[in-house]
């Protein structure tokens, strides 16, 4: 049966629409990357708990550096690596705002390891999104610190040998060793309940800061279909099935005031 | 104020915190590290932030992080340090926030040695990072002058949004004489428009040195040269002593600049007429003043705990106006007046 035109309705009912903490602008990631998931699962966090306005980012450097003309709340751009240390003088000078690190794993896992194991260590009240995907996509697709052993990138041609070339870091199993951190986990976001833990996880990071608990950092395993020369489909496949391996999910230090948060 | 008996690493610190300090972040090093201990007590005790960084890559970046948030906030290290520090002030130069940084300078390269020399002064006036930008480098001869360019530096770095460094040495920092404090003042209630404060009933703030584009990051890379071109006609800074009847010009600055003051009344009282110039900020530099005060001179010495670093520069503004000898002393050896004065009677005799 033909749909009459007049039976629809002019003006529909917004059912999704952008958190206000996300920017109504269009981002540059590539089809199948995760950085415009957790975007937004940060904004509807913020969103959520009420702080946009009293909020302030710090974005990285690689693919996500430019995080800062996707949000609406207030941002800086740290060196590559810094940011944890840039956050903590963010955050130590105004301790009532709420300040999050937004991070990939040449950042936080390579070039700024000893920044964020002592803000960590230190106990900074500070929330970590930490993006892994193995690879630096940024430059072009070479090593990361995560990349898996045996994995082809532009700068191990023929693989990660790890005799040579060391093994992947593991950041969220060293992270839970500091006193300092009180929730460290390890997420995914490649299916849609993998998106719904990771929100809830990020809530509890944010929380942790805000109750005045201690470091508290989300590691969400990731993609990058572009580097990986996967489509957006199997780089999600391959990075539920692979990356998991490699790094195993779940919580690897959440304190008992953490877990008593209600995310 | 009283005088008192103040060191000079410990005179800066002080001077900071009077002048309404908010946070200071800082790694120990050798021989500046009495102004880290001096605020670790008393920031704290004020209610203020301090915190011991796990480097001085974190440190300046902690700097860095709490200028954006509008608060007033400095550090203090020396050469190894500061080269450690250099990406951070490259960035914070980029974006434009206002930091204070107290170089006491000691002997390299490398490792070198804890001994006073002036051996970054191309470090900081020409090369503090990558990019196109200049620190405004102040330097103080005395403990009360450093106590007094504390609050010049904060004053400026905020007047013009940018780095400001005060370039003292190990003798500096280590040496210990009289001198007033200023009175204490209360630290700012309000923060600046710009800083990152929370996207409270404004559009969100954004502090970032990237400008993707050529002719984008071109235009910010003018605009910095434009204030830099300001700095430089408004905030140079110098002492003369007797150079007005001056044949001789000695010019020095720092603890040389004032051991020069010593070399201008020995030479004086052997008949000898010499004038010094101590220039005050290192960039921008006196050169106009350099260029007129050679012109009248028969010949200038330029003495240096460097292997002749500021020489370039005074070459530059004489121009060939009168002959320039270079007396320099390295590896943190600290030159004494017999040995500057030798060289400025040999200066006197070969242009007379």
């Amino acid at each position: 049966m033909s749909v009459r035109v007049k039976d629809i309705p002019e003006e529909m009912e917004v059912v999704y629409d952008f958190p206000e903490a996300v920017a109504k602008v269009d981002t540059h990631y590539c089809p199948g990357c995760v950085h415009g998931i957790v975007h937004r699962l940060v904004g509807e966090v913020i969103d959520e708990l009420g702080i946009r306005e009293r909020t302030i980012g710090v974005a990285p450097v690689g693919c996500s550096v430019l995080a800062y003309n996707y949000f609406t709340v207030d941002f800086v751009e740290a060196a590559h690596g810094r940011a944890p240390a840039m956050a903590a003088g963010i955050k130590r000078t105004s301790p009532d705002k709420v300040v999050f690190t937004y991070q990939g794993d040449g950042d936080l896992a390579a070039i700024g390891t000893a920044e964020i194991i002592h803000a960590a260590n230190r106990g900074d009240l500070l929330t970590t999104v930490f993006i892994n995907n193995a690879i630096y996509g940024m430059t072009g697709g070479q090593m990361a610190p995560t990349t898996l052993p045996g994995m082809v990138t532009t700068s191990t041609p023929t693989g990660r040998d790890c005799a040579v070339a060391g093994y992947p870091v593991k950041m969220s199993e060293i992270l839970a060793e500091t006193a300092g951190a009180v929730y460290i986990t390890r997420e995914t976001a490649t299916d849609i309940p993998s998106i719904r833990k990771t929100k809830k996880a990020i809530k509890r990071a944010f929380l942790a800061q805000m109750n005045g608990l201690g470091f508290a950092c989300v590691e969400v395993l990731s993609t990058c279909p572009t580097n990986w020369h996967q489509d957006p489909w199997e780089a999600m496949q391959w990075s539920k099935e692979k990356m998991t391996e490699v790094f195993p999910l779940g919580a690897y230090k959440m304190t008992d005031e953490v877990k008593a948060l209600k995310a | 104020m009283a005088k008192e008996l103040l060191k000079g690493n410990v005179a800066f610190a002080e001077a900071a915190v009077r002048n309404g300090l908010e946070a200071y972040f800082g790694y120990p090093i050798t021989p500046q590290s009495e102004g880290l201990e001096h605020l670790s007590g008393r920031l704290i005790e004020e209610g203020r932030v301090f915190l011991q960084a796990e480097s001085e890559v974190a440190a300046i970046n902690m700097v860095y992080g709490a200028a954006c948030a509008g608060v007033r906030v400095m550090t203090s290290t020396s050469g190894p340090g500061l080269a450690l520090m250099a990406e951070g002030l490259s960035y914070i130069a980029g974006s434009e926030v206002p930091v204070v940084i107290v170089n006491m300078m000691r002997g390299g390269p490398g490792l070198g040695n804890i001994q006073p020399a002036q051996a970054d002064y191309n470090f900081m006036t020409k090369s503090a990072g990558h990019g196109d930008f200049r620190p405004l480098v102040l330097a103080p001869s005395s403990v009360q002058e450093i106590i007094d360019m504390v609050g010049l530096a904060f004053e400026l770095a905020e007047k013009y949004r940018t780095l400001v460094m005060i370039a003292g040495d190990g003798s500096i920092g280590q040496m210990m004489e009289s001198a007033e404090l200023p009175p204490m003042q209360p630290v700012r209630e309000t923060r600046p428009d710009w800083a990152v404060t929370g996207a409270k009933g404004r559009e969100k703030n954004v502090i970032t040195s990237l400008a993707l584009g050529a002719e984008n990051l071109e235009r910010l890379n003018l605009r910095l040269q434009e204030k830099l071109a300001e700095v430089k006609a408004n905030e140079v800074r110098y002492q003369t002593y007797d150079t007005d009847d001056a044949d001789l010009l000695l010019i020095a600055y720092g603890t040389v600049g004032r051991i020069c003051t010593s070399v201008v009344r020995e030479a004086r009282k052997a008949g000898i007429k010499v004038g010094l110039l101590r220039p005050q900020t290192l960039w921008p530099f006196a050169e106009d003043k350099i260029r007129e005060l050679a012109e009248q001179a028969r010949g200038v010495l330029v003495v240096e705990m460097s292997a002749g670093q500021m020489l370039e520069d005074v070459e530059r503004a004489v121009a060939g106006a009168a002959p320039i000898r270079f007396h320099g002393r390295l590896g943190g050896v600290v030159p004494m007046v017999d040995e500057i004065m030798a060289d400025l009677k040999k200066l006197d005799a070969e242009t007379k």
